[in-house]
């Protein structure tokens, strides 16, 4: 494979101002090649052509103001007893951190796992697996040059949830955070992640979700407005393991969140859920590959955006069902809440399906709220505003409801809320 | 406490006048009916006054208590004690019964500057008021009117009625759609909010209802004009000769 001329310049230019950190050697080094036979992504990449990569792939991180917004947020998950890591633009502080014993979980920083083989094996394997059909070369770069993160080994029950604090200072800050989380047979953790991880960050998760595993993920992407983050989550779901991710976002000049799943063993159950907010100068982009292998496995995606003032939301998502994975039950809807003509929703779902005996389904709308339902409410009392903010509500339920553990919910609903009351509807 | 004058009301997006001077006076404690062949502009006259987008008033006034309605935005007008029992009850999925209720009743005390109802005397009047109405737990739990029948989506207006407490109610052919023991049910409904404070504008097609909301006064709308007032008995006139022989009387 080889890579054109100017993205060959554009690549090394980026690599340049890199260096790759200690550990995990042969992974980095591996994976550093795959970035250079595929380059950087560009616009005319099928998966790119929506999101422009041009900020994510600059030598220097633009610059991101600080916004009052993010100030004024109330912390998440508060009142919810849970394990602290805390990480300063994108680097790990062991003193806002809580002690890193858990009952049911081996918890560690990346830099100091030299000696975790299972950490060693893990680490940018699924990320390389996810490389195909579709390259994502900004998550092979992140496992060439990654230079924090966290790694969790559940072996039983986690006494409470994980939760990855991330807060930023920096207008320039750019950070590379690479996490792997492996569940044992039976093994259940809620992971907890909130905040905005640097003026510019790309993060890669691989998640090892081992036979009848529980993983719940739960995400708020901070209320900061400048930031650029590109996230991906790569896991692997062994036979009856299931695995949940809910993300909120809220503002975010670009946002991008790559999920890539894999049901492996049979019986498996993967739902992935967002909820994203957005207000002007605003790019939310959703990028989900889901494949099937297993026999009777079912995943769901539910997708919803609320756009206004020109907010861009996209949603590519795709259900590979494999040959032999029978039985396969697949949903995934995508939908926008347009509130006003002055925003967009681009949507590309996408099925591609080797067995015949499969269930699967899709769905994408965009539309305004319900002028009907708008004026039942008023004419009832209830406020142009609250009810705006309650038909907003309601049409994000669907994706809340994602999230099994009800605080959880409740605390997102709140911060939804927060946000509508912040922005008049 | 009703007092429409005067009214001209033609649609906002074309030149098509709706309502062509209707007069009207409901005073407290009176129920009112207005009957009227299709197109006449009965659900017109409800939605003009409970502040439906879409139509222009060219003409006229309308007033409750000598507050004038037409000015209001639409839940101004219902915190001042108007409420529209829906033709076609909207549904709303996502938004819970209960929540959809005790949102509405603690919005309209907050626009008259009263106090938040606590959540444990709501539950007990909300158990209390859908109980009268046979509305079970589970409707309450349900997403506003998805799923419902046509009878329970009726019930669910008078139960927003009986929890609201307004003083003018509008009930937009409440009969349409109801069998005659899902008709029984909201009739009876309506009447246990009957009293000396409270008006009712009945629109409807058929005397039937009549039968189970007795009116005091009955209106014959046509082509946007009310062309006849009178007693229980012109219901039952129409009801046998329908409404041919009034239309031509008026013309």
């Amino acid at each position: 494979m080889s890579v054109a001329r100017p993205k060959q310049d554009a690549l090394d230019a980026r690599l340049a101002s890199l260096v790759v950190p200690d550990g995990f050697d042969p992974a980095r080094a591996s994976a550093l090649a795959r970035v250079r036979a595929m380059g950087l992504p560009g616009r005319r990449d099928e998966y790119w052509r929506y999101t422009d990569p041009a900020d994510l792939n600059a030598v220097a991180t633009p610059y991101a103001a600080r916004s009052a917004d993010a100030e004024n947020e109330p912390a998440p998950f508060g009142g919810i007893d849970q394990l602290k890591i805390v990480f300063v633009d994108g680097v790990f502080d062991a003193e806002a951190s809580d002690d890193l014993t858990l009952s049911g979980v081996e918890i560690a920083r990346l830099s100091e796992a030299v000696d975790m083989s299972w950490a060693q094996d893990l680490y940018g394997s699924l990320e390389a697996r996810g490389q195909t059909p579709v390259q994502r070369p900004l998550a092979a770069i992140n496992t060439a040059f990654a230079t924090d993160g966290v790694l969790i080994r559940v072996t039983g029950q986690a006494a409470r949830p994980v939760s990855i604090v991330y807060t930023r200072n920096s207008e320039t800050s750019d950070a590379m955070l690479h996490h792997c989380i492996h569940l044992d047979a039976g093994a259940e953790l809620t992971l907890l992640e909130s905040g905005t991880v640097a003026a510019r960050s790309c993060s890669v998760m691989e998640v090892e979700v081992s036979a009848g595993a529980r993983f719940h993920h739960i995400r708020t992407q901070g209320r900061d407005h400048d930031p650029r983050t590109l996230t991906h989550i790569f896991a692997r779901l062994a036979s009856g393991a299931m695995f949940k991710s809910f993300t909120m976002t809220a503002n975010g000049i670009l946002t991008r969140n790559e999920a890539v799943l894999e049901l492996v063993g049979d019986d498996a159950v993967a739902h992935l859920a967002g909820a994203a907010l957005g207000d002007g100068a605003f790019h939310h982009d959703d990028t989900v590959f889901v494949t099937h292998q297993g026999l009777r496995c079912e995943s769901r995606q539910v997708f919803k955006k609320v756009l206004k003032n020109g907010a861009v939301g996209v949603f590519q998502g795709k259900i590979l069902v494999k040959p032999g994975a029978q039985k396969t039950d697949g949903y995934q809807i995508s939908q926008a809440l347009l509130l006003d003509d002055d925003s967009q929703f681009l949507a590309k779902p996408e099925l591609e399906i080797y067995a015949d005996d499969v269930k699967c389904s899709h769905g994408s709308t965009s539309g305004a709220i319900d002028e009907t339902a708008l004026f039942y409410l008023r004419s009832r009392g209830v406020s142009l505003k609250a009810a705006q903010a309650l038909l907003v509500l309601a049409f994000l339920a669907e994706a809340i409801s994602e999230i099994a553990d009800e605080a959880l919910a409740e605390d997102i609903r709140s911060r939804l809320e927060s946000w509508l009351a912040g922005h008049g509807a | 406490m009703l007092n429409i004058s005067n009214l001209h009301v033609k649609l906002e997006e074309e030149d098509k006048q709706i309502l062509r001077g209707v007069d009207l006076a409901i005073g407290p404690g009176e129920v009112h009916a207005i009957m009227g062949p299709n197109g006449s502009g009965k659900s017109t006259l409800s939605y003009v006054l409970s502040g439906r987008g879409g139509y222009t008033v060219t003409e006229g006034t309308a007033t409750l208590d000598d507050v004038d309605l037409l000015g209001m935005e639409p839940e101004q007008r219902a915190a001042a004690g108007l409420f529209l029992a829906f033709q076609y009850p909207v549904e709303i999925p996502g938004v819970g019964n209960m929540t959809f209720l005790r949102t509405a009743l603690n919005s309209q005390r907050k626009l008259r500057g009263e106090r938040e109802i606590s959540a444990g005397d709501f539950l007990k009047l909300v158990r209390e008021k859908a109980k009268g109405l046979k509305i079970d737990a589970d409707m309450l739990k349900r997403p506003v009117n998805v799923g419902f029948s046509g009878g329970e989506k009726k019930r669910n207006e008078i139960l927003q009625m009986a929890m609201l407490e307004p003083r003018m109610c509008i009930l937009d052919e409440t009969d349409s759609g109801l069998d005659v023991d899902a008709m029984k049910l909201v009739a009876d409904g309506v009447n246990a909010l009957r009293g000396a404070g409270r008006s009712f504008l009945v629109i409807t097609h058929y005397q039937r209802l009549l039968d189970h909301i007795a009116p005091d006064v009955v209106h014959i709308m046509a082509a946007g004009r009310i062309i006849r007032s009178g007693g229980p008995d012109l219901a039952l006139q129409v009801e046998n000769n329908g409404y041919a022989d009034l239309l031509a009387g008026a013309a």
